[in-house]
């Protein structure tokens, strides 16, 4: 919902907060230096780095220099870790080991990528028949025994650690090309890319400037990973005793070590505190980095806000730790079906500061009325009408006001939270919902019939055959032609305009006495709309429910409504009879509005033209 | 070029557009069938119509982004039907297009500055140069000109349309290809960007090949409607004519099922709606009877 809320559309009323809040643009970097062990991982990867370019420089003896007359010694002032079986100095070789080892783990991840992204980035674009040739190849692969191949290469090149690593890259390349092909499929269709296409660019200039930025990221933390792994395996095959046993490397000196495990144990110890510290960090700086990614545009939500309903909230928290029932409504308002009272919703930010999305908002609904809640996103229309249904995300807090449905509080005077207790016996039950998008509101893995059955066999208590004939019946009542065949059929085999009757169908199937419709008719084709419409029209007045309809479409509201409220920047602007509104206007917003309608108009003239965009 | 002067800008004949279908040696599917549309200079064709009637395939066969299996289109005269990418950026500097969506049609990633100076790099125009024009085309749809260092997410559903319009103008095309480009606007933002779609035309005398599913918007900014259904169109003209008085059942439909701001007159189009389904499902019957 906090998307829709960033842009007001028209002018903000002065005096509403956070409306208009502007994105701080901050870089991955900046975020990534914030993290405590980004940037612990990032100091101990340099500090091995540097160590090992200057490995030259730093290690007081040549790797493979040998003091026959000092071999296993102990720690001393010219070998500051000691001397392995060969009188060779350990720091030494853990240095020269470092450049090694980390400069194969390049390697292979360098070969890797070299295959996997190019290849990865054509199968995702083009699609075709290189990706399904490539397919083959990649599951050919993945399907090797990795280290079976890797000796088999060492037995027909010799134990050379680049061969050995060349072979591993090409062997883990499947990885980045899964990778890379799948992020290219999520945004080779996206119109940015077609608008690019129009533009008359060429393909490996689309592809290098608007598609090669999706999988940058990724493929940065799938490196440090890869390498990780790759300093494993080649160590791995150095202690097996496989590697070049002239050259240091830290899984030789593993291997030197485990043979004199029993003389002199830390020989074991210094290059497996070398391997793990390096394949730590680089996990560490993989986690790193995505948690910058991913936690660019989240708020962190605090536990307790820092701003309480502003007017009566303490001493009204004090009388409801008192009581377990809210106390009884205003007298001579029992009558209203729902009555919402200086309502205001807001959702408290990272900064302690509060974004109010429904302010000070009054209205009431009677028995069999239906009440049209107009407003353009993020006028606080639907957060109003979630407020009365009781599914406001957990973040939200009611911050004024109450709410009422016949006779009784569902949220009452100084409470912050929709009290879900309440809540769950009057849904389904009394108060129900159609939503806007129908197809995202059925559950594609059950049939429509499952679906109507079970809320009745809970709700109501009858039994599954019972419910079953009332389903039936509820499809023909609103206007399904074939029952039974809706009723087997699951979601993705009907249309949209058949998915919304479904939904209204169970939205009365509990009998309730009110409905909430948010834009029911808004995703669907205007000879649809005018069906659906019609529908919710005929049962309404055949039910005498209740009905408050969120829309934008004055159209709809003068189809539909006896009454209507205004919304803006998430206050009531102005609230009458249909008549009224629609054809009297006083507000100036409601005025704009109805300007802005293209029925009657003269074709090709000015709407609102001495208007500019508003900027955020 | 004299003798294209008098020839409409765009001229799709008897076009056919086929997706091979996923399963082997199924039948394709046939999106478009025998569509004949033409253009003029400073004309705006409406094409209405509900979802999946092939409105939106249309415009992208234009444009190059659909699979031309049959007829031609033809562009100031040359056959464009099949055209390479290289052609294709020659074409872009004078057909351009303006999506539906806002939020994916812009680069998530680039500033607005860089998408809207996208076009004029590809011809080959100096940075200085092009720079100077993306500071016009900004004052054109009505952006500050602090814009240019932000990325699209900083701005609204109205502000992105209006940059999307004015990467499409940047080149000064003939033809702009608008796919439902008001769609997913509030109304009062929709109002102000058919405005500015309307002093584009009249200040620069670009064509428009407006695609939307509301007639309401499409009788408001074309000169010529036309209506599709089923991946047909069923009706075309005048749009003063096509939006008051339609012949084809279908439009006559979407003519009365659009419903009007005033609960009087509403119920009495709804009456009126009635009364025509009820003839059409008669006449359908008497049809179904002799058959």
């Amino acid at each position: 919902m906090t998307e829709s809320l960033e842009s007001s559309p028209l002018t903000p009323v002065p005096g509403t907060t956070g409306q208009t809040g502007t994105v701080v643009r901050s870089t991955v970097l900046k975020r990534l230096f914030k993290n405590p062990l980004g940037i612990l991982a990032i100091v101990i990867l340099l500090a091995i780095s540097l160590l090992a370019i200057f490995a030259d420089v730093l290690a007081p003896f040549e790797e493979n220099f040998a003091n026959i007359s000092k071999t296993l010694a102990a720690p001393d002032a010219v070998n500051i870790l000691g001397t392995d079986s060969s009188g060779r100095d350990v720091w030494s070789r853990l240095l020269f080991g470092a450049r090694l080892t980390l400069l194969s783990a390049l390697l292979c991840a360098a070969v890797a990528i070299a295959i996997g992204l190019p290849a990865g980035l054509i199968a995702g674009y083009y699609a075709g028949k290189f990706e399904a040739v490539s397919n083959w190849v990649v599951s050919i692969l993945m399907s090797l025994p990795g280290l079976i191949v890797l000796l088999t290469i060492r037995a027909a090149f010799g134990p050379s650690v680049w061969i050995a690593m060349i072979a591993f890259g090409v062997l883990i390349s499947p990885s980045y090309f899964r990778l890379t092909r799948s992020a290219v499929q999520s945004v080779r269709n996206e119109l940015y890319v077609d608008a690019a296409r129009v533009s008359g660019l060429s393909d490996p200039r689309i592809i290098t400037r608007h598609i090669f930025s999706v999988v940058r990221a990724p493929i940065i933390i799938q490196t440090a990973a890869i390498a990780g792994v790759a300093i494993a395996i080649q160590s791995g095959l150095e202690f097996l005793g496989l590697g070049d046993p002239a050259k240091a490397t830290w899984g030789v000196m593993l291997s030197e070590g485990f043979k004199n495990v029993y003389l002199t144990p830390t020989l074991l110890f210094w290059p497996a505190f070398a391997m793990a510290l390096t394949i730590g960090a680089l996990v560490l700086l993989g986690n790193a980095i995505r948690d910058a990614l991913e936690d660019g545009e989240k708020i962190k939500h605090r536990r307790k806000p820092a701003v309480k309903g502003t007017t009566t909230a303490p001493a009204a928290a004090a009388k409801r730790s008192a009581r377990k029932t809210p106390a009884a409504v205003d007298a001579g308002t029992e009558h209203h079906l729902v009555k919402v009272t200086n309502l205001g919703v807001g959702y408290p930010q990272a900064d302690g500061s509060l974004k109010k999305v429904v302010d000070d908002v009054s209205f009431h609904v009677d028995r069999g009325e239906i009440l049209g809640i107009v407003g353009e996103s993020g006028s606080g229309k639907s957060q109003t009408a979630f407020s009365i249904l009781g599914l406001l995300p957990d973040t939200a807090r009611i911050v004024a006001g109450s709410i009422q449905f016949d006779g009784n509080y569902t949220v009452a005077p100084g409470e912050e939270l929709v009290s879900q207790e309440r809540l769950s016996r009057l849904r389904g039950r009394r108060i129900s919902y159609i939503p806007q998008e129908p197809m995202s509101n059925l559950d594609p893995a059950f049939t429509i019939g499952y679906q109507l059955v079970t809320p009745m066999v809970r709700v109501l208590g009858i039994s599954k055959a019972e419910a079953t004939k009332r389903a039936m019946k509820l499809l023909s009542d609103v206007g399904i032609t074939y029952p039974d065949r809706t009723f087997k059929a699951y979601p993705h085999e009907v249309s949209g305009g058949m998915a919304q009757r479904v939904l209204i169908a169970g939205a009365i199937s509990c009998e309730p006495d009110l409905i909430i419709a948010d834009e029911p008719t808004t995703a669907l084709d205007v000879t649809v709309q005018a069906d659906v419409l019609d529908l919710i029209r005929d049962l309404q007045r055949s039910l005498g429910v209740g009905v408050i309809l969120v829309t934008h479409n004055f159209g709809v509201v003068a189809d539909l409504c006896d009454r209507v409220v205004v919304m803006q920047n998430g206050r009531l602007v102005e609230e009458g009879a249909v008549r009224d509104i629609l054809r009297q206007p006083k507000e100036l917003y409601t005025q704009t509005l109805l300007a802005s309608m293209l029925e009657g108009k003269t074709p090709m003239s000015m709407l609102v033209s001495s208007q500019k965009e508003p900027v955020s | 070029m004299s003798t294209t002067e008098n020839a409409p800008l765009l001229q799709v004949d008897n076009l056919v557009v086929e997706y091979p279908s996923k399963r082997f040696r199924a039948k394709p599917f046939r999106a478009l069938t025998d569509i004949t549309i033409s253009i003029g200079r400073g004309e705006t064709l409406g094409l209405v119509g509900e979802s999946g009637s092939g409105k939106t395939t249309l415009g992208r066969a234009v444009l190059g982004l659909a699979p031309v299996t049959g007829g031609r289109i033809l562009f100031e005269g040359q056959d464009i039907s099949h055209a390479t990418r290289r052609q294709r950026r020659t074409l872009s500097r004078d057909l351009q297009v303006v999506f539906q969506d806002p939020y994916t049609s812009l680069n998530p990633a680039l500033e607005i500055g860089d998408i809207l100076a996208e076009p004029l790099g590809v011809q080959g125009m100096e940075q200085s140069k092009a720079k100077t024009r993306v500071k016009e085309l900004l004052d054109q749809v009505g952006l500050p000109s602090d814009a240019l260092h932000r990325l699209p997410r900083e701005f609204s559903g109205g502000q992105r349309q209006r940059v999307a319009i004015a990467r499409a103008l940047a080149l000064s095309p003939k033809l702009i290809v608008c796919d439902e480009p008001v769609s997913a606007l509030d109304l009062s933002t929709q109002a102000r960007v058919l405005d500015l779609f309307l002093q584009i035309q009249q200040d620069t005398g670009v064509s428009y090949l407006f695609v939307s599913h509301d007639l309401d918007v499409v009788r408001h900014i074309s000169h010529r409607v036309a209506v599709m259904y089923h991946g047909e169109i069923v009706e075309q003209g005048p749009a003063e004519l096509i939006t008051r008085d339609p012949e084809h059942p279908y439009t006559q439909r979407l003519l009365l099922a659009s419903p009007v701001p005033d609960p009087d007159r509403q119920e009495q189009r709804r009456a009126d709606r009635h009364r025509l389904l009820e003839i059409q499902r008669q006449q359908h019957e008497q049809a179904d009877a002799l058959a």
